[in-house]
């Protein structure tokens, strides 16, 4: 392992760690007001300053830090699952199940999904609670954020379909499944590396979108999404530089993913 | 005949008989005034109006007959030089003002309030503004007994008859150019859909200011279409635009730290900020909700365990008042000033419960059957203030052991959910109030009346008090005189500051933007907060903001 992976991996164990001991490491209750300093700078008492309802930063960004990092990685393993099945299968196999299963991938990225969200929002009970309304939404997005990385994963398997290794598998008597999981899926390995670590932020992002339809993390409970959610107000962050931190943890965690991996797998 | 034809012509040419000018051809250096309207107007028919841009619109073109000053809140002569309302506020009587014309040229006489009158209450056209001329079945009948004198009768007394009329723009009775011949200060010379309206001076228009200069000074006024606010601000600090009518207390406290003189806070406005909980019979709760819900005891002891000078301060930022009730005390005549402040007591709050057999045991509230007291409340997705007072009255209510849950929801699915499947148990909203009269809110108080939000549509007063309610709102609707009328909307907030059915949170101040370029803005509480004297108003130089061109 190189140095600058050892660091990755490093930085990635702190924040964990950090993460799961938030609990207890917490400066104050992620939810308290300190209705006497809001919007405070950093200070020996709030180390990151408060919010606009004078709540502890630092303490909305460690909570936040593990809602965000246990959920957008699911969701995003959940949808790359969906995309390297479908995606490898349909590369493999070609002809009609290829020419359905994009098909069905272009019919699905032409569907208005906002709707179709408000429309599940509606259908859902309001007396859900925040825990289980914040794993509906992770949930739905690891559903329904698929198709892109399909249409990805397809091409490469279109690749490998052809080649001599496949080619002398399959003359030797390797069934489909043992084509696919021996031999496809580790040649695609880096791709679906890829396409994890790029949906992580997305799917952070995305969820602080949800927020504002209802669909996400709710007050007064943080997360990566709604604690960027501020950053709309662009004179406010010049103003306030450290209200940035939480944008530049997210930067830092999906860069350390991508050090940590073998950099052949990533880039191959 | 022949020679009474000469000498009419004789004096027209010794007096120089004062002709109407075209105001297309009117000039006057007052420069371009420019500000925006968050969306398309969808009419320029003032009598179909119904949202703001539309008002706008009216507002600046349209002649009156009688003008609501924003500033004093009086009535005050418009085209009408004077009225008398008479026969318990059936027939309001309009003395003209003589010689006017519009703004194409066509002279304004009683004809033109006549037929305005007439199309206003024509079923077929479906004025919005003529339903608040609407209070029994039956003709309006106009008379018109000279060209500088009308009659208007309705079939049953209309309160505040007068005041309705600063609504009603006049339309001209045979202009070829229909209701785009105006009596007001401008009028639309140009119109690019999707882009802007252009309104120019109106020549013709019959105000003066004290030293005898005609009125308006500005040349005209372009309203840029712009429905994102983001970029009005953006525009506004670039010098773009004069004027931002309306702003929030973000964008407010944003432009004050740039450039102060800019920033206006008139004070508390009519808008109020309030929750609900809901009291609908057949709503899809359970029965322990419902019976927690439609007890004055909850609703009295929920209002006074909520902060509002903290909601003020953090969430508007100081620029917000507790409130008292459905009357903002900006409203100086209809306030009830005996209404006593809203108070923050938890303390009284939990006692007031015990009262009621909830039992607090110091962190969680529970009714006398042993339910967890909690509730969720809804309100609208986007709207930063909203969820962060409830954010707020989580913290509040959690120390006298209520849990409180939030829930953002689209605003078709909330409008749904408030109004037809009742599907929720308490709601957040805002009402915005444009007019000062009790009678607009009889949509609200009356319980038959869709926006009787806690328990809207009843076939029957669910309880005595509303049926008390129904009974002073249909009294202070047809008495005659403002001074029984003041007793009975004060008695209806009254009832309402005791009963609850709505929690008010604050009123929000009207804050705006003008540029110091603009002079003699006066920016007022009411609607139009910074263009209501647009007549008045002249553009001087500023080097830093709205220098003319």
């Amino acid at each position: 392992m190189k140095s600058l992976q050892k660091v990755a991996a490093a930085i990635l164990c702190a924040i964990f760690v950090l993460m799961l001991l938030a609990t207890f490491l917490l400066p104050a209750p992620y939810a308290r007001q300190f209705r006497d300093v809001p919007n405070a700078a950093p200070s020996s008492a709030h180390l990151l300053g408060t919010d606009a309802l004078g709540r502890d930063s630092l303490s909305r960004l460690l909570y936040g830090t593990r809602v965000s990092l246990l959920l957008a990685p699911a969701a995003a393993l959940l949808s790359t699952l969906i995309a390297a099945v479908l995606g490898s299968v349909a590369g493999i196999l070609g002809g009609w199940f290829e020419r359905i299963a994009l098909a069905a991938t272009d019919l699905s990225l032409a569907l208005p999904w906002l709707f179709l969200l408000l429309v599940v929002r509606a259908m859902l009970p309001l007396d859900v609670p925040p825990f289980v309304s914040v794993g509906i939404a992770f949930l739905m997005m690891g559903l329904l954020g698929w198709q892109a990385s399909v249409r990805v994963i397809c091409a490469a398997a279109r690749g490998v379909r052809d080649s001599d290794f496949l080619l002398l598998a399959r003359s030797s008597g390797c069934k489909p499944a043992r084509l696919l999981w021996r031999h496809v899926a580790p040649n695609l390995r880096p791709l679906f590396y890829t396409q994890f670590l790029i949906s992580i932020p997305i799917f952070i992002l995305t969820e602080a979108n949800l927020s504002i339809l209802g669909l996400g993390v709710m007050e007064p409970m943080p997360s990566w999404g709604n604690l960027m959610r501020g950053f709309e107000d662009f004179s406010m962050l010049l103003a306030n530089p450290w209200r940035l931190v939480p944008l530049a943890l997210l930067v830092i965690v999906v860069m350390c993913f991508q050090l940590v991996l073998p950099s052949q797998e990533v880039t191959q | 005949m022949i020679r009474r034809a000469f000498v009419f012509f004789a004096l027209a040419l010794v007096f120089r008989w004062p002709t109407p000018v075209s105001a297309e051809s009117a000039g006057q250096s007052g420069g371009e005034l420019r500000f925006c309207l968050r969306g398309e107007p969808k009419t320029f028919n003032p009598l179909l109006v119904e949202e703001d841009a539309s008002e706008t619109v009216r507002y600046l073109t349209g002649g009156v007959l009688i003008r609501l000053n924003r500033q004093t809140q009086a009535l005050e002569p418009g085209l009408a030089v004077s009225w008398k309302v008479s026969d318990e506020g059936r027939k309001i009587s309009f003395r003209l003002r003589s010689g006017l014309h519009f703004s194409d040229g066509t002279p304004f006489t009683s004809e033109d309030v006549a037929y305005t009158v007439k199309a206003l209450m024509d079923p077929q056209l479906h004025s919005p503004t003529g339903d608040s001329f609407r209070s029994g079945d039956g003709q309006v009948v106009v008379h018109t007994p000279s060209a500088d004198a009308v009659i208007v009768i309705f079939p049953a007394p209309v309160a505040g008859l007068e005041r309705l009329f600063d609504q009603v723009a006049i339309l001209s009775a045979h202009s070829p150019k229909k209701e785009m011949a105006v009596l007001g200060p401008f009028y639309v010379a140009d119109y690019a859909p999707g882009s802007y309206v252009l309104l120019h001076r109106n020549a013709n228009y019959w105000k003066k200011d004290k030293e005898g200069k005609p009125l308006p000074y500005l040349d005209s006024i372009r309203l840029d279409i712009q429905r994102n606010r983001d970029i009005e601000l953006l525009r506004f600090r670039r010098g773009e635009i004069h004027l931002i009518s309306s702003l929030d207390a973000d964008s407010f406290d944003r432009l004050q730290k740039e450039s102060p003189a800019a920033a206006h806070d008139a004070g508390p406005g009519l808008d109020s900020e309030f929750i609900w909980f809901n009291q609908v019979l057949s709503a899809p709760l359970s029965d322990n909700k419902k019976t927690w819900f439609r007890s004055a005891e909850f609703r009295k002891a929920v209002s006074m365990a909520i902060n509002r000078a903290d909601l003020s301060r953090i969430v508007f930022g100081g620029h917000a008042r507790p409130a008292f009730g459905p009357v903002s005390p900006a409203n100086h005549f209809w306030f009830n000033s005996a209404l006593s402040v809203p108070q923050y007591d938890s303390a009284g709050a939990l006692r007031l419960l015990a009262r009621a057999g909830f039992r607090f045991d110091g962190s969680t509230l529970r009714d006398s059957s042993g339910n967890r007291v909690e509730f969720t409340v809804i309100t609208n997705s986007g709207n930063k203030s909203r969820e962060q007072m409830v954010a707020m009255i989580q913290q509040d209510l959690s120390q006298i052991g209520i849990k409180v849950n939030l829930v953002t929801l689209d605003f078709p699915s909330l409008i749904e959910r408030i109004t037809r499947t009742y599907d929720y148990e308490a709601c957040l909203l805002g009402l915005v109030n444009t007019d000062l009269d009790p009678n607009s809110q009889m949509n609200v108080w009356l319980s038959s009346a869709e926006n009787h939000q806690w328990n809207p549509k009843q076939s029957k007063p669910a309880t005595e008090w509303e049926a008390e309610l129904d009974r002073l709102m249909r009294a202070q609707s047809s008495a005659t005189t403002d001074k029984k009328r003041k007793a009975d909307w004060d008695r209806v907030q009254q009832i309402v500051a005791d009963q609850r059915p709505f929690i008010y949170l604050v009123n929000k101040d009207a804050m705006s933007a003008i540029s110091p370029a603009v002079v003699g803005s006066a920016p007022s509480v009411l609607d139009p907060h910074a263009f209501w004297n647009a007549e008045v108003l002249r553009l001087g130089p500023d080097p830093a903001l709205g220098a003319q061109e």
